[in-house]
This record gives C-alpha cells, sequence and structure tokens, in this order.
C-alpha cells in the first residue's frame, strides 16, 4: 500500500511540468497560435530559474525567472509570427533549437553546481493521514498551484469575456478583426502568457525536480507537452489528467521494473505519442468533432485588412 | 506591413545574423554544424605539431562521462604542450553523424583520433578503412582494425569497491542500481557491485532499473526516486549526472558519484565516487604516436594504471570497511584480486564461474546476466 501511495505521489511530481506547459500551450492554441518551440522556452527558462534560485536562494524568485525568460522568447516568437507571417510551425521549430543551444551556453558556468537544501514541504494536518497524506499532501507548493492554474484557466477560457474573446480569436480572427477586436495583440498576449506558463514548467525541473543544471535537462518534455495539449483535445482539465497519464506510465514503468516485472521500455517511451496520433485519427474522422475540438485558426496566419 | 519593408526586415536580419556569427569567431570548433568544416584550420602548417582529436557523444558540460574524458585530453595538453595539438567534437550522436564528423577530423590533419563512446564503433571502422595513416582508438569497444585500436578501463573494479562500502551501509539490505543499457559493461558492473556488497553482507539484494538514456537527469531522478520507494536506501548508477545522487540526499539515504568527483553535489549522502582517468592512456596513446611505435591492440587498465580510483570515501563509513577497501586497491594493483573470482552462480541458480578460478577477458566480455541477489529479468534488447 505504501508503494502505491508513494507511486501517485511520484505522479503528481512528474505530470505537474508537463501539466504547466500543457497548459501553456493550450492557451496559445487556443488563440490559433501553434508553439513548436516550447521545448526551447522550457529549456531557457529552467537556466535562468537555477540561476536565480542559485544567486538568491529563493524559490519563487527562480520560478518569476523562469517565467520572465518564457514570456521573452515567447515574445519574440510571437513577433516574427504574428506580425511578420512567418509559417509558425519552422519559427517553433527554429525556436527550440535556438533554445536549447542558448540555453547550453549561458548555463556552462551552472553545471556541477548545487542549490542550497529545501525543507521538503508538508500540508501541516493533512499531511499526516496514511496513504493519502504521503500520496497527495507531501508536495511542493507548485504542484497544488498547478492544479489551480488549470482551475483558474477553465473559469478564465469559459467563463469571462475576456476568454471567450480569446476563443474566438482562434477560431474566426476575421470576425473577430470584424467586430473591433485588435487579433494580433490579442494572439501576442496568449503567446507570452503561454510562454510564461512554459517557463514556469521548466524552472520547476531544474530547480524542484532535478534539481540540477545541465545541457538538455529538458529532454524532450516540451513535446510531451505539444503531444499533450492535442491528446487532451484542448481542454484544460484533460490537460492536467493527461500530464498525470504521461508522468504516471514513467513512474510506473520504474516501479513494475523495481518489482521485477519487464515492460519494454522503449515501448512505454512510445505511448504519449501513439495516444495523440490515435486521438488525432478518431476526431478527424468526422467534421463536426473536429469543428468542436480544434481551433479552427490553428497555425494559419492572420492579415488584417485581406 | 506591406511586403517590401517586411522582405527588406527579414534581409537586414539575415545579414546582422550572419555578421554577429562570422564575428563570434571560433574557439576550439565545439558544434558539430556544418560550419566547422569550412571553418577548421584545414590549412595548417607542415607536420609540426601532431594533431589529435576526440568525438565526445556528450556535452562536456555533463560533469561525467564526457568530462572525464576532457580532462583526459587537457593532460595530454597540458603534458605536450606544443607539441601537440587538440581537438574535440561534442554531442555527436552515435549514427550517420559520427561517420561525418570522424571523416572530417581525419581530413583536417588529425593523426589520432579517439571516439568516445560504444556506439561509435561501425562509424570508426568505416573510417579508418579511408584513412591507412590516421590512427583511431574506440573507446569501450571490441572491433580492431591495423589502425584501429580499442581502449577500456574496468569500471568493474571501482563498481565492487563501492558494492563494498554500499553492504556495509545499508540498512534495509536492499541496494539500487540505476542501468542504462543491458550491455555486457553495465551488467558487469551492476554484479561487481552485488558481488563487493554480499562479500560484507550476504542479506543484500540489488534491484535494477533501466532508464535506456546514457542521459537524462530528470529520469535519472524518477529512476532513484521509484528504487527508493522500494526501498533501496544505497544506490549506484551507471548514467552520467549527479541525479541519483541528488534525489538520495533529498530522500535521506545514500549513494555515489559515478564517472566525476560529485562529493560537493550531496554532502550527506555521498559514500565515494567512481572515477575514470583516461589522460595516462590517452597520453601513452599520443607519445607512441609521435614515436612511431603505435600498434593496434585492445588495451584495458583499471588500478593497476591509475585508470580507475575510488575516492573522497565518506567519513560515515566505518574504519574496517576503510581497511577493507584500502586492501582490495593493493589486490587490483599487484593483481592477485578480481571481483569475478569463482564461484560465480547466476540469478536462475546456473554456475557461470566454478570456485577459485579468475575469469579471463573473454568470460568477462560476454557477461549477459545477473549473478543471484540480483532481482529481476534483463530487458531483451539494447
Amino acid at each position: 500500500m505504501d508503494q502505491t501511495a508513494l507511486l501517485i505521489a511520484a505522479t503528481l511530481a512528474s505530470g505537474t511540468p508537463l501539466a504547466l506547459a500543457g497548459l501553456g500551450l493550450l492557451i496559445n492554441e487556443k488563440a490559433g497560435v501553434l508553439n513548436l518551440g516550447a521545448e526551447g522556452m522550457m529549456l531557457v527558462a529552467a537556466i535562468a530559474g537555477f540561476a536565480a534560485a542559485f544567486t538568491t536562494g529563493s524559490d519563487t524568485a527562480a520560478f518569476i525567472a523562469g517565467a520572465a525568460a518564457g514570456g521573452l522568447l515567447a515574445a519574440g516568437f510571437g513577433a516574427l509570427v504574428i506580425w511578420l507571417n512567418t509559417n509558425q510551425y519552422a519559427t517553433g521549430l527554429a525556436v527550440s533549437l535556438f533554445g536549447y543551444g542558448f540555453s547550453a551556453f549561458v548555463g556552462v558556468g551552472y553545471v556541477g553546481q548545487k542549490l542550497s537544501e529545501r525543507t521538503p514541504f508538508e500540508v501541516p494536518v493533512l499531511g499526516q493521514i496514511p496513504f493519502i497524506g504521503p500520496a497527495l499532501f507531501r508536495h511542493h507548493p507548485m504542484v497544488y498551484i498547478a492544479m489551480g492554474l488549470i482551475a483558474a484557466a477553465v473559469w478564465f477560457l469559459y467563463r469571462s469575456r475576456a476568454g471567450l474573446v480569446l476563443r474566438a480569436v482562434g477560431e474566426s480572427p476575421e470576425s473577430a478583426h470584424a467586430l473591433g477586436y485588435k487579433v494580433r495583440w490579442i494572439r501576442l498576449m496568449a503567446v507570452v502568457a503561454g510562454g510564461a506558463l512554459c517557463g514556469v514548467a521548466g524552472a520547476f525541473l531544474s530547480v524542484v525536480y532535478a534539481p540540477l543544471w545541465v545541457e538538455g535537462l529538458v529532454a524532450g518534455r516540451g513535446w510531451i507537452a505539444l503531444a499533450l495539449t492535442t491528446f487532451a483535445t484542448w481542454r484544460p482539465v484533460r490537460v492536467l489528467l493527461g500530464a498525470y497519464l504521461f508522468g504516471g506510465v514513467t513512474m510506473a514503468q520504474f516501479a513494475l521494473q523495481g518489482a521485477g516485472v519487464n515492460f519494454s521500455s522503449q515501448l512505454l517511451a512510445m505511448l504519449p505519442y501513439i495516444a495523440t496520433i490515435v486521438v488525432l485519427a478518431i476526431i478527424s474522422r468526422n467534421p463536426t468533432w473536429i469543428r468542436i475540438n480544434m481551433p479552427a485558426s490553428l497555425g494559419k496566419p492572420f492579415h488584417p485588412g485581406t | 506591413m506591406s511586403t517590401l519593408s517586411k522582405r527588406s526586415l527579414l534581409g537586414w536580419s539575415a545579414a546582422a545574423a550572419l555578421i554577429a556569427l562570422a564575428g563570434c569567431g571560433k574557439k576550439d570548433e565545439p558544434a558539430p554544424q556544418a560550419a566547422a568544416p569550412a571553418a577548421a584550420p584545414a590549412a595548417a602548417p607542415a607536420a609540426e605539431p601532431l594533431k589529435a582529436a576526440w568525438v565526445y557523444i556528450g556535452p562536456i558540460g555533463d560533469a561525467g562521462w564526457t568530462f572525464a574524458h576532457d580532462q583526459g585530453r587537457k593532460a595530454v595538453e597540458a603534458e605536450f604542450g606544443d607539441k601537440v595539438k587538440t581537438t574535440y567534437v561534442e554531442k555527436v550522436p552515435e549514427s550517420a553523424d559520427a561517420e561525418r564528423v570522424i571523416r572530417d577530423l581525419a581530413a583536417q590533419g588529425n593523426k589520432i583520433i579517439f571516439t568516445t563512446s560504444f556506439g561509435y564503433m561501425e562509424p570508426t571502422l568505416k573510417v579508418a578503412a579511408e584513412f591507412p595513416d590516421v590512427k583511431f582508438e574506440h573507446a569501450t569497444g571490441y572491433k580492431l582494425a591495423d589502425n584501429m585500436g580499442v581502449y577500456d578501463t574496468r569500471f568493474y573494479q571501482d563498481a565492487y569497491v563501492s558494492g563494498v562500502i554500499a553492504g556495509a551501509m545499508t540498512k534495509t539490505n536492499t541496494l539500487g542500481f540505476v542501468g542504462s543499457f543491458p550491455i555486457p559493461e553495465v551488467l558487469r558492473n551492476i554484479n561487481a557491485f552485488t558481488l563487493g556488497a554480499q562479500s560484507v553482507n550476504p542479506d543484500i539484494k540489488t534491484k535494477v532499473v533501466w532508464i535506456s538514456t546514457w542521459f537524462d537527469p530528470p529520469k535519472e531522478a524518477e529512476a532513484a526516486q521509484s528504487l527508493i520507494n522500494a526501498g533501496a536506501d544505497v544506490l549506484l548508477q551507471n548514467t552520467d549526472s549527479s541525479a541519483v545522487l541528488q534525489t538520495a540526499e533529498k530522500n535521506g539515504k545514500f549513494a555515489f558519484g559515478w564517472d566525476a568527483d560529485m562529493s560537493a553535489v550531496a554532502p550527506k549522502a555521498h559514500l565515494a565516487s567512481n572515477m575514470v582517468f583516461w589522460g595516462p592512456y590517452y597520453k601513452k596513446a599520443v607519445q607512441s604516436v609521435m614515436d612511431g611505435t603505435w600498434k593496434s591492440e585492445r588495451t584495458i587498465w583499471g588500478y593497476k594504471e591509475d585508470a580507475n580510483g575510488v575516492i573522497k570515501i565518506a567519513d560515515a563509513v566505518p574504519e574496517e570497511i576503510k581497511k577493507k577497501v584500502a586492501e582490495i586497491k593493493e589486490g587490483y594493483k599487484d593483481g592477485s584480486f578480481d571481483p569475478f573470482k569463482g564461484p560465480i552462480v547466476d540469478s536462475d541458480g546456473t554456475e557461470r564461474l566454478p570456485a577459485d578460478t579468475m575469469p579471463d577477458q573473454a568470460w568477462k566480455d560476454k557477461v549477459d546476466f545477473y549473478v543471484k541477489g540480483v532481482d529481476g529479468k534483463i530487458p531483451a534488447g539494447k
């Protein structure tokens, strides 16, 4: 039983960076911008967060630094893609590659450094309950903040005016433009917000999860977050659950190995992507389903005045 | 935005980027991209300094495997000064890219090229056939050619010593090992670790988790956490970062450094660091090329030649264990001790080596089993 509780705990921790990055990408994609640069943004934010935590000793500073780094890189991406109308896919890939190299370059001095020790965090009374305590209530605050952010995103997207406008921009930028909304600025805000969330995810990895800095620390989680957003059919709660699923699969595989059961790790590594392809295939079979789920203008550039 | 201004804006940005790139200059050609061959010092004047090159699988910043190789390269520079000119290319994938990089290095006039990962075996062999005047040295492999040699170190000697320490320090009698790929080298290390621990504590069990990569710190941390969740309280890894050690520290357990001195990273968890010193071999190889005495052979060095070592043993380790470790090291140096001296029984109960027999290199090369005391089955395939 103890092992199951620990597995649940590990799943929550492992899924949190995916959930945060997935949420950021969701906001981007709801506005119609496909940001393939998630990996680069997470890396840049990871080194920014690590550097901040190393210099100041504060986790909060690290998350702010990470969000700022992710947001800045996203703003650059946004300027290229929204105003200069460069191809979103190519630009996103370029941002990913840039982020990888830039973070490695800037981070050279931080390799092998360690952060000051942190006291393990525990929710005061609830953390002591047998089973549920270790499973759910002994996590870094960011795990709970991630859940809160998902809830806030649901409210924002589906209950607030601003969220409605955002979704409108994503579904039909021409109509929104005709109504007088500044489509490009709204898209830019969405891109920057998404980049900031990817940044928080990256900082979480380097400051709380690993916690260290080496080149390539993020190791492909940005791509998994991209797959996750599609797998979750662009709904925030599904992003959270999908993140825990993807994170849980890895942890379960390790737990099984430790118990002596062998499951091909390569197969399990493929699972998130196979699941995403399956979901895409299913929703693409029916034009109505696509219209319901995918933002209609995803990936398409917008020219005001055409 | 009108197309004309967008076009000129893009044009100017591209020009600015190119100028910036050219202005950055090249230090030691770290990027394995197209820029390197064109800008390389191909016009180097006559043979004066011997040109030697290294191909790395990871970044020097991994503070582990590649870092150790680079320390060896630096030792060569320190030893030979102006008589040698070294180059390296890092983060070269084990694929067709490797072949291209090795070929580039040979074409640039390097007279000896070290390829530092198992997966470079076929590319090195192929390029060696095309450049008979260049000497190639492949780390941890087993294929030779007239101008290609193989070199390796005895990591299992380190792993056995770590096992002895682990067996003494464990309270749950469960050890954990984070493995990369189930190749003989890694299996030898798991077995040596287990045998070492069993020599001081016959009841221990080792649990193994395979992560199918040499380097992925968050995954290494996850694997370490799952081993700790399963009850392991001393961990060892064959992967290239300090993530396992840091996870152990976070959980109040013990672990070891691997390939590098990781004592500063986790002061409470660190029991010892398993080191590999490539410097002595690299110096010997470069010297032999300079003297014209280089020959193709398979060189395996260990404690005897100062190629391996376990350092920074923690104060918490009891005195009698430290004495035992010192005796084992003496045994390595004079060749009287081998971790795999028989009897060796595998986890299915089959005897793999009879009692009191010393294993030969061929036996060690074919280790494809777990010894008794290691839980689970080896996953199929690499």
